[in-house]
């Protein structure tokens, strides 16, 4: 008997699928408000993606294509686990290949290979509320949601340019969604908030320890918070890729022996395999010549 | 402009609150006018702070209601107030100064991101009009610019106390409440305190609630006092008539203990 038997189909029951959908719906009814959910015991701990987990496991179809990153990379102990986990409990296809997946779950980026309608991003999210970092109480924070009362989240990039000289939020950079809701957009790098930005794909956001779902339908607009003197500005690298010569993409520095050698190669893996490999051709999208 | 409206900003009616079975307050009725200030004494447990707290909106009472003059002239039921409406002129029109600090700042956050507060929940979106304005008051209360950018855990009690009235004035409030602002301080704080929030009152127009069990405070501030007892008002009226010719044996004695010490 094989595995997929033994667990029902993408390991969630029924029930709980269809309560995470609800909220799902929910969720896609109100950009980027935080939708609470029943988050269920994963077979992982929390702060593995649990709340990615949960989502992907709802969402996901019998002939889906799932990609999982982290950090961009596929091939993490933890993109490597999920993946696992839903080709024994689901029994679905899987690629690397951002533009053969229907679903991809990440944490922390967003491919560099524009997404598609149809294709479904799920993030992994540890703390769903922006304004925690300012207002420890809930009910504050509520609050503050439902009155749109989003002064304090200034009060933070304030800070970051009397502290730094400019806003040094570089990661899980807040943004507005639709000119309604204040999001973190998950502790993705801030190089990542234009892509989220009238994203042809829908976007789910899943916090499995605060039990809270959000989500950007497709074609939402995602502002990143700034100050006129101060416009946001997303991450610049001064360099490309040291493998495939990719500019304009995220560069992840990578040491390369023990005596302190190290080089910037894509954070997006795939997308620099790609890039190398002659018979894939380049990600539509980006025509870069490799140096 | 004002001069046609002689209007109270603020009417208290029948005031009482009760705390299960308690009494915290109890039919207070009162009304404050423009550029006045007022005084409420009483040993403590009288009842002063749940008054403030009424009159601020910050307790709901058991019954009662208070009516107040918005910007605009119209007359409002505070009660009525939608939630944001009362938001917005909690830290628009009006002011808070606490005892403990704490209640009053973040602080974790710089004295300028105090300041600045209030401007950035009214939609101020220029970093440099912000920092700009919270030197200017921070300049009015004499903390020195150099401290901009420290937390408000770095200052002194009396310094703490000045940035709260600096990150209360910014939005130039009508109306603002104090509760023993000077409590905890010591005497030569104090006084500076007092020189202070006396300077801003006249220069400012400010209204006032002071809530204080010291009646030298009163006495520096106030043009009126409201003397309170087991939650009731039992004395009101001018303040140097009150202090100088007590009616009430309990105001009395108050006076007459102060004067002891
Ligand atoms: N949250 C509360 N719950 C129960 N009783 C309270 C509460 N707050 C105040 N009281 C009581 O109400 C009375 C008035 O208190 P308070 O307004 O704090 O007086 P004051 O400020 O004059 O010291 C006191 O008897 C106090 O014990
Ligand atoms: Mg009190
Ligand atoms: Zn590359």
């Amino acid at each position: 008997m094989s595995d997929a038997a033994v667990y029902n189909f993408a390991y969630l029951d029924e029930q709980t699928k269809r309560m995470i959908r609800r909220a799902l719906l929910k969720a896609v009814a109100i950009p980027g408000y935080q939708v609470p959910f029943a988050s269920r015991e994963m077979p992982m701990p929390y702060g593995w993606g649990t709340g990615g987990v949960q989502v992907t496991a709802a969402v996901l179809g019998a002939d889906d294509t799932l990609k999982v990153i982290d950090q961009g990379a596929d091939d993490t102990t933890n993109a490597v686990s999920i993946r696992k986990f839903f080709e024994r409990t689901a029994g679905v296809a899987t690629t690397t290949h951002t533009s053969d997946a229907t679903v991809i779950q990440t944490r922390h980026r967003i491919p560099e290979t524009p997404l598609r309608e149809g294709q479904i991003l799920v993030y992994q999210v540890p703390i769903p509320e922006p304004l925690r970092f300012l207002e420890p109480r809930e009910t504050e924070t509520r609050r503050q949601h439902a009155l749109e009362d989003y002064g304090l989240m200034h009060v933070k990039l304030y800070e970051d340019i009397a502290r730094h000289g400019h806003i040094a939020t570089t990661y899980a950079y807040p943004v507005k969604v639709d000119g309604r809701y204040l999001m973190d957009p998950s502790p993705t790098p801030k190089f990542d908030n234009p892509k989220m930005d009238m994203c042809p794909a829908l976007q789910l956001f899943g916090a499995g320890r605060e039990k809270r779902i959000y989500a950007l339908p497709p074609y939402t607009r995602v502002v990143s918070l700034d100050f006129e003197d101060h416009p946001f500005e997303p991450t610049k690298f001064d360099r490309g890729c040291a493998l495939c010569g990719a500019e304009g993409i995220y560069l992840d520095e990578v040491v390369t022996d023990d005596c302190g050698g190290r080089m910037f190669v894509c954070s997006d893996t795939d997308f620099c395999e790609s890039r190398r490999t002659p018979p894939r051709a380049a990600a539509p999208g980006l025509n870069e010549v490799p140096r | 402009m004002s001069a046609l409206d002689d209007r109270p900003l603020l009417v208290a009616e029948g005031l009482t609150k009760h705390y299960g079975q308690h009494i915290g307050c109890a039919d207070v009725s009162l009304d404050i006018h423009e550029g006045e200030v007022v005084a409420v004494v009483g040993e403590s447990g009288s009842g002063k702070s749940t008054l403030l707290g009424l009159l601020s909106t910050q307790l709901l009472p058991s019954a009662g209601s208070v009516r107040y003059l918005m910007r605009d002239g119209e007359e409002r039921e505070l009660l009525s107030l939608s939630e944001a409406e009362r938001r917005f002129l909690l830290r628009t029109d009006w002011g808070f100064v606490h005892q403990d600090a704490r209640l009053g700042l973040r602080m974790g956050v710089s004295a300028g991101g105090n300041v600045g507060e209030r401007l950035m929940a009214v939609g101020w979106r220029h970093y440099g009009r912000i920092r700009a304005e919270a030197e200017h008051w921070l300049d009015r209360v004499e903390i020195a610019r150099s401290r901009i950018d420290d937390r408000p855990d770095t200052f002194s009690g009396g310094m703490r106390q000045r940035l709260q009235i600096a990150k209360n004035m910014v939005t130039r409030p009508r109306l603002i409440f104090m509760d023993e602002p000077t409590g905890g301080l010591d005497v030569s704080v104090q006084a500076r305190l007092l020189d202070l929030i006396r300077g801003f009152v006249s220069d400012y127009g400010l209204a006032a609630v002071i809530v204080t069990h010291d009646l030298a405070v009163a006495r520096l501030l106030s043009h009126r006092i409201v003397v309170m007892r087991h939650g009731r008002v039992i004395e009101t009226g001018l303040t140097d008539q009150v202090l100088d010719d007590p009616r009430e044996p309990y105001t009395q004695l108050l006076v007459a203990s102060i004067l002891q010490a």
